[in-house]
């Protein structure tokens, strides 16, 4: 099993005709995701090696019976995308655009909570989602993660994922489903909703989470994994040595006045019984370790 | 981008948020001219984006231009906790009734904008919060439908404002809530807004922080840019499209992903060592970016060793470790250095590094073991 998407996932790739969009489109067929099209505004009737394009999302949609998009444009166009695939009835946005005025981010989020409530958005500014060996939407390399289980990942950080999902290759642990939500200050899926999901997934035994400095989204994870979940955490949060008031790379990375920082994460996420640790090796050798015993 | 006061001031007045008549002055003489323009008695306040000013000496009153005079001179120059004043701001002086807070930002926590307006304002307002939170009222707005003025109107009277301030500061937060979105801020915050005797409601200070990736729209914005804020290091950096951030240590980092760059940062600090910097350099590792990072580390004084933290995804082991081997050639690296090479075609990259090590550059298969090894060369004590 895997958690938001599965082997029959068919997505669609909006920015298909662009430099970023064919690269990692491609490397997502290539991979095995069923990638049935793609959507450029005026590019409509060509094709992306054999990949049909279209005009509209909904266009898109109506001759693939695509539910999942991949999106995959400019900053200043990724909110109206966003918009356009709920519109068009996508379920699952996946928006690895880095950079969205956070103006225009917050208004598509929260027009999303308020006209598309059953529509999930992943992103943006985020590494995508994989699950190993049946589908993979956005940039992770797909040849570092082993298919099958037993461990669920969720994380802010790009590269510390595809560092989680490598040392668990080597070590011999496979993964069901990575979700990369990424290190934007409005990301549309955070970390509750990934361990929800990883909880109702039968599969999924055990989970490492990566978080970094700013806002509580750790905070809250602490909570719910308090309350809710039943499966063993490992969790890493980077930027112990950020100073406060300056963006860590990611426009979310950033310690305000007193909060957001990775101690008080470490804090509240071990007083719920999380297994914290020191740094990416650490988790995955802690991880092999509670995988080894299940 | 943090503005100034004084830009802050100036992006108010683009939306007819009222602020004090005053101007910019660099020195003593064009202070004492900005005052008499104004009209006296003014204020003179230093320009630096640190908290604190006024009891560091930093805003004082002038009656005439003599006081000004004296004033500008004791100021211009002045080290306030490490911010050298370069530009002084000078105002007409208010009478001051009430001293009001009003502010709008993001609550990533609620995924809304939050307003907040009280009532006790001219102190920071996370004193209020801790002392007396109930002195401000909250207003959670959704940013699909906005701000009206009968919500202001709300926010106003549960803050407790005096009646006479009602009409004029609903006016401020209508414009001020205009000004946070069409004007991409990250931060508007008006502290102290303040009642005269004579009724009128405006803004004493400015704090606005701008988002930096709707600079696209907003070609208004470059003359904001006043690169003297920022550390040696940072202009170097963002000149060349770096995302760096300078610290105080001595091991200079360069890595591929800004969760692996603070990572990379926070393994050198458990190890015993101090970071210099965190400097991501994105995605690819090509020979152009990684020559910019190995330039821009190389330029701090302080760098007594290189640590570059590359992890391989679809920029392959090979691909990296020519490009490093590329950078290496075009800069004359001062500092020995350790290169960590991992993820895919990690080995083949090994390989091409292992043409390029040396005494001063050194290679290690693990992030813990680079990061021992930066600390050792640097000359640290390893944990």
């Amino acid at each position: 099993m895997s958690i938001f998407v599965d082997e029959n996932t068919k997505v669609i790739v909006q920015g298909l005709t662009g430099g970023q969009g064919r690269f990692h489109g491609l490397r997502n067929k290539a991979y095995g995701t069923q990638v049935v099209a793609g959507v450029t505004p005026g590019k409509g009737g060509s094709d992306v090696e054999g990949i049909p394009v279209f005009d509209t999302v909904a266009e898109a949609v109506a001759a693939t019976g695509a539910n999942a998009s991949f999106v995959s444009v400019p900053p200043r166009f990724a909110a109206d995308a966003i918009l356009e695939a709920a519109a068009a009835g996508v379920g699952f946005i996946v928006c690895i655009t880095e950079g969205i005025p956070a103006h225009d981010e917050a208004r598509a989020y929260n027009t999303l909570v308020d006209a598309y409530p059953s529509t999930r958005l992943l992103g943006p500014n985020c590494p995508g989602i994989i699950s190993p060996g049946k589908c993979n939407i956005g940039i992770t390399a797909g040849e570092i993660a082993l298919p099958g289980g037993p461990v669920g990942i969720v994380s802010r950080s790009g590269t510390l994922t595809y560092q989680a999902l490598y040392e668990l290759k080597q070590l011999g642990v496979g993964v069901t489903t990575c979700v990369g939500i990424g290190g934007d200050p409005v990301p549309g899926t955070n970390f509750v909703d990934c361990l929800e999901a990883f909880q109702a997934d039968a599969d999924t035994k055990a989970i490492a989470m990566f978080g970094e400095i700013g806002g509580s989204e750790e905070e809250k994870a602490a909570a719910f994994i308090s309350e809710k979940l039943t499966k063993p955490v490992v969790a890493y949060i980077a930027g112990v040595t950020a100073p406060a008031g300056k963006k860590m790379g990611h426009a979310g990375a950033i310690i305000s006045g007193s909060k957001g920082t990775a101690a008080a994460k470490m804090e509240a996420l071990a007083a719920a019984g999380v297994h914290v640790v020191n740094n990416p090796t650490e988790a995955g050798l802690k991880m092999a370790e509670i995988v080894k015993a299940l | 981008m943090d503005l100034f006061e004084y830009q802050g001031k100036q992006y108010f007045a683009r939306y007819d948020i009222p602020v004090s008549a005053g101007g910019v002055a660099d020195t003593v003489d064009e202070a004492v001219a900005q005052a008499d323009a104004a009209g006296y008695p003014v204020v003179v306040k230093a320009q630096v984006q640190v908290g604190g000013r006024g009891k560091a000496g930093g805003i004082k009153l002038a009656a005439d231009a003599a006081e000004v005079r004296t004033h500008a001179a004791d100021i211009l120059g002045m080290d306030i906790k490490g911010h050298v004043v370069r530009r002084l701001w000078v105002e007409h002086a208010s009478d001051i009734a009430k001293e009001y807070y009003a502010s709008f930002t993001l609550d990533r926590a609620a995924k809304k904008y939050l307003a907040m307006v009280s009532a006790k304002g001219g102190v920071e307002i996370e004193t209020v919060a801790e002392e007396d939170p109930d002195a401000i009222a909250r207003l959670h707005i959704d940013p699909a439908k906005g701000f009206t003025s009968s919500d202001a109107a709300d926010l106003v009277g549960r803050a407790g404002l005096d009646p006479q301030a009602v009409e004029g500061a609903v006016d401020v937060l209508t414009k001020l809530y205009r000004c946070y979105v069409e004007g991409d801020a990250d931060l508007v915050e008006i502290n102290p807004l303040i009642l005269t005797p004579q009724g009128q409601v405006h803004a004493l200070d400015a704090k606005v922080t701008l988002d930096d990736n709707a600079a696209y729209r907003h070609p208004e914005w470059d003359g904001f840019r006043d690169i003297d804020e920022f550390d040696e290091r940072e202009r170097l950096a963002r000149s060349k499209g770096l995302q760096y951030v300078g610290l105080d240590g001595y091991v200079g980092i360069i890595a591929n992903g800004a969760g692996l760059a603070m990572s990379t940062c926070d393994v050198v600090n458990q190890v015993g060592g101090s970071p210099a910097n965190f400097l991501d350099i994105g995605g690819g590792a090509n020979a152009e970016v990684m020559a910019n990072a190995l330039e821009v580390i190389n330029s701090d004084p302080k760098v007594r060793s290189i640590f570059i933290n590359i992890f391989g995804g679809i920029t392959r082991g090979e691909e990296v470790a020519n490009g490093i081997k590329a950078a290496l050639g075009r800069v004359d690296i001062q500092a020995p250095m350790v290169i960590r090479l991992d993820g895919t075609n990690a080995e083949e990259g090994r390989e091409i590094l292992s043409t390029v090590t040396s005494e001063k550059v050194l290679s290690s298969p693990t992030m813990l073991d680079a990061a021992r090894t930066a600390v050792q060369l640097a000359g640290g004590t390893v944990r």
